[in-house]
C-alpha cells in the first residue's frame, strides 16, 4: 500500500509537469499544474494516514486513534489558496490574450530572451 | 476492505489525472477536472479527512470548471 | 516540439529516480507513528475543541492561517488589478434556463446559503471552518446565476459591502491576533472562554477566527468571480443574435 500511495503521488506530480511541458495552450498548462499540486495534497495525507485509525474529530474521552490533523490542516488550506492563484493565473492569461492574440506558447514571441 | 476501497480510490485518481493531462481541448478539461475533483474527494475520504474533502467538492467541482470555461469565453471573442 | 519532449521526458524520469530513493527511507504508509498528532490532541483537548484540523488552524498554527488568508487577499488584489471592469457598457445577455433547472436552483439556493453558513460557524465542532464554509457560500451565491439569471445575480450581490467586507476580515484576523497580545502575551493566544465541551459558544477564539477567515474568503471568491464574470459575459451580444 506504501508504493501505491506514494506512487500515486508522484505519479500526479510528473503527469502534472510533462502536461506543462507538451502544453499548446496556456488555459490547459494552468489545468496541469493543478493537477500537480493535486499529487502533493496526496502525498502529505498519505504521510498522515494510520491503519484502523479514525477522523481527527474526537469526542472529550478521546481513547480511539486518529489520523494525523495537522497534515490535513496543511491540505485544506492549500487548496482554496491554490484555487485563487489559479484565478491569478487565467486573469494573466485574458491580458496575454488580448496583448499578443494567441495563447500558444510556441508562439509567445515576447518571452524569448 | 479497507485497503481494497483505497486501492480503487488511488486507481480513480491516477486514471482521471491522465485523462485531464491528456484531454487537449481546455473547454472539455473543465469538464475532466470536475470529475478529477470528485475522484479526488472520494479519496480524501478514505484516508480519513473530510475536512480536506469539503474544501476540494466546493473548490474543484465549482469553482476552478467555472473560471476555466469564464476564461475561454472571454479569450474566444479575441 | 520533439526536443521539448524528450528533454521533458529525460526530467521526469530524473526526478522519478530521486522519489524512488526518497520513498523507500519513509515510514510505510499507515503506521502508528505520528509525532505532531500526539502533541495536538492533548492541546486540543485542553482548548475544549473537537475538531483537530480547526484547532491547528486556528489556534495551534494560526499564524500560518494569517499568511494563507493574506494569499487569499492578495491573489483578489492580484485579479482586479489585472482586469479591470470592461470599458463599455455592454446591455445584459439573455440566457436560456430551463424551467426545472430554475425551480431547483430556487429550491438550493437558500439550502446551499445555509449549509455555508453552518459549516463555518460549527468549524471547531465538526467537519468544516472558514476556508471550506467561505467557498461553500460563495458558489451557493452564484445560484442565482446558474439556475437563474445574471442581471438577478446583479441586482442581489453588493459588491462595494463584499469588498470592504473582505479587506475588514483580513484586519479583523490580525486584530483578534492583537487582542491576544495584549491579554495574554503572545500574538493568536486563545484568550476568549473556553466553555464547555461540544457547545456552540466553545473553544476561545477559534470560532471567532472561523467567522473571520469565511468572511474573507466568501466575499473574495466573490468579488473574484464577479470581475470574470463581468469579462466573459459582457460581450455575449456581439455572438449571439
Amino acid at each position: 500500500m506504501t508504493a501505491a500511495c506514494y506512487g500515486v503521488a508522484a505519479w500526479l506530480l510528473l503527469l502534472g509537469c510533462l502536461g506543462i511541458v507538451r502544453s499548446r495552450h496556456l488555459v490547459h498548462t494552468v489545468v496541469c499544474l493543478s493537477v500537480a499540486q493535486s499529487g502533493t495534497y496526496v502525498l502529505l495525507l498519505a504521510i498522515g494516514y494510520q491503519d484502523k485509525a479514525g477522523v481527527p474529530i474526537v469526542n472529550a474521552g478521546g481513547r480511539t486513534p486518529v489520523v494525523d490533523p495537522t497534515v490535513q490542516a496543511m491540505t485544506l488550506t492549500d487548496i482554496v489558496v491554490s484555487a485563487t492563484i489559479t484565478a491569478l493565473l487565467l486573469a494573466l492569461t485574458v491580458q496575454i490574450s488580448r496583448r499578443h492574440g494567441t495563447v500558444d506558447p510556441d508562439e509567445l514571441k515576447a518571452l524569448r530572451g | 476492505m479497507t485497503t481494497a476501497v483505497l486501492f480503487l480510490a488511488l486507481a480513480l485518481v491516477a486514471v482521471s489525472a491522465t485523462a485531464v493531462v491528456l484531454t487537449a481541448d481546455p473547454k472539455r478539461q473543465a469538464v475532466t477536472l470536475s470529475v478529477f475533483s470528485l475522484c479526488l474527494t472520494v479519496l480524501f475520504v478514505v484516508f480519513q479527512a473530510p475536512d480536506v474533502a469539503l474544501s476540494e467538492l466546493a473548490v474543484g467541482s465549482a469553482v476552478v470548471p467555472l473560471l476555466v470555461l469564464l476564461t475561454l469565453r472571454k479569450m474566444g471573442r479575441r | 516540439m520533439r526536443a521539448r519532449d524528450v528533454i521533458g521526458l529525460v526530467g521526469a524520469a530524473g526526478v522519478a529516480a530521486l522519489f524512488a530513493a526518497a520513498f523507500t527511507r519513509m515510514p510505510a504508509v499507515g503506521g502508528t507513528e505520528h509525532l505532531y498528532r500526539d502533541l495536538v490532541l492533548p492541546a486540543a483537548l485542553r482548548a475544549t475543541t473537537p475538531n483537530l484540523v480547526s484547532s491547528v488552524n486556528f489556534d495551534l498554527r494560526a499564524m500560518d492561517t494569517l499568511g494563507e488568508e493574506t494569499i487569499v487577499a492578495a491573489a483578489v488584489v492580484g485579479v482586479l488589478a489585472l482586469l479591470q471592469p470592461p470599458r463599455r457598457e455592454i446591455p445584459h445577455p439573455r440566457g436560456n434556463v430551463q424551467p426545472a433547472v430554475r425551480f431547483t436552483g430556487w429550491l438550493l439556493l437558500p439550502v446551499a446559503a445555509l449549509l455555508g453558513l453552518d459549516v463555518i460557524l460549527h468549524g471547531h465542532l465538526t467537519p468544516g471552518g472558514g476556508f471550506q464554509g467561505g467557498v461553500v457560500l460563495a458558489t451557493g451565491w452564484h445560484l442565482l446565476y446558474l439556475a437563474g439569471s445574471y442581471p438577478a445575480l446583479l441586482k442581489l450581490r453588493p459588491l462595494d459591502t463584499l469588498e470592504y467586507a473582505e479587506a475588514a476580515a483580513t484586519a479583523a484576523y490580525v486584530l483578534v491576533g492583537l487582542a491576544g497580545l495584549l491579554l495574554a502575551g503572545s500574538f493568536l493566544a486563545n484568550v476568549l472562554p473556553l466553555g464547555s465541551f461540544g457547545s456552540l459558544l466553545s473553544a476561545g477564539t477559534v470560532p471567532v477566527l472561523s467567522v473571520v477567515v469565511g468572511v474573507e474568503v466568501a466575499a473574495g471568491v466573490v468579488v473574484l468571480l464577479s470581475r470574470f464574470l463581468a469579462h466573459a459575459l459582457g460581450h455575449a451580444d456581439e455572438e449571439s443574435r
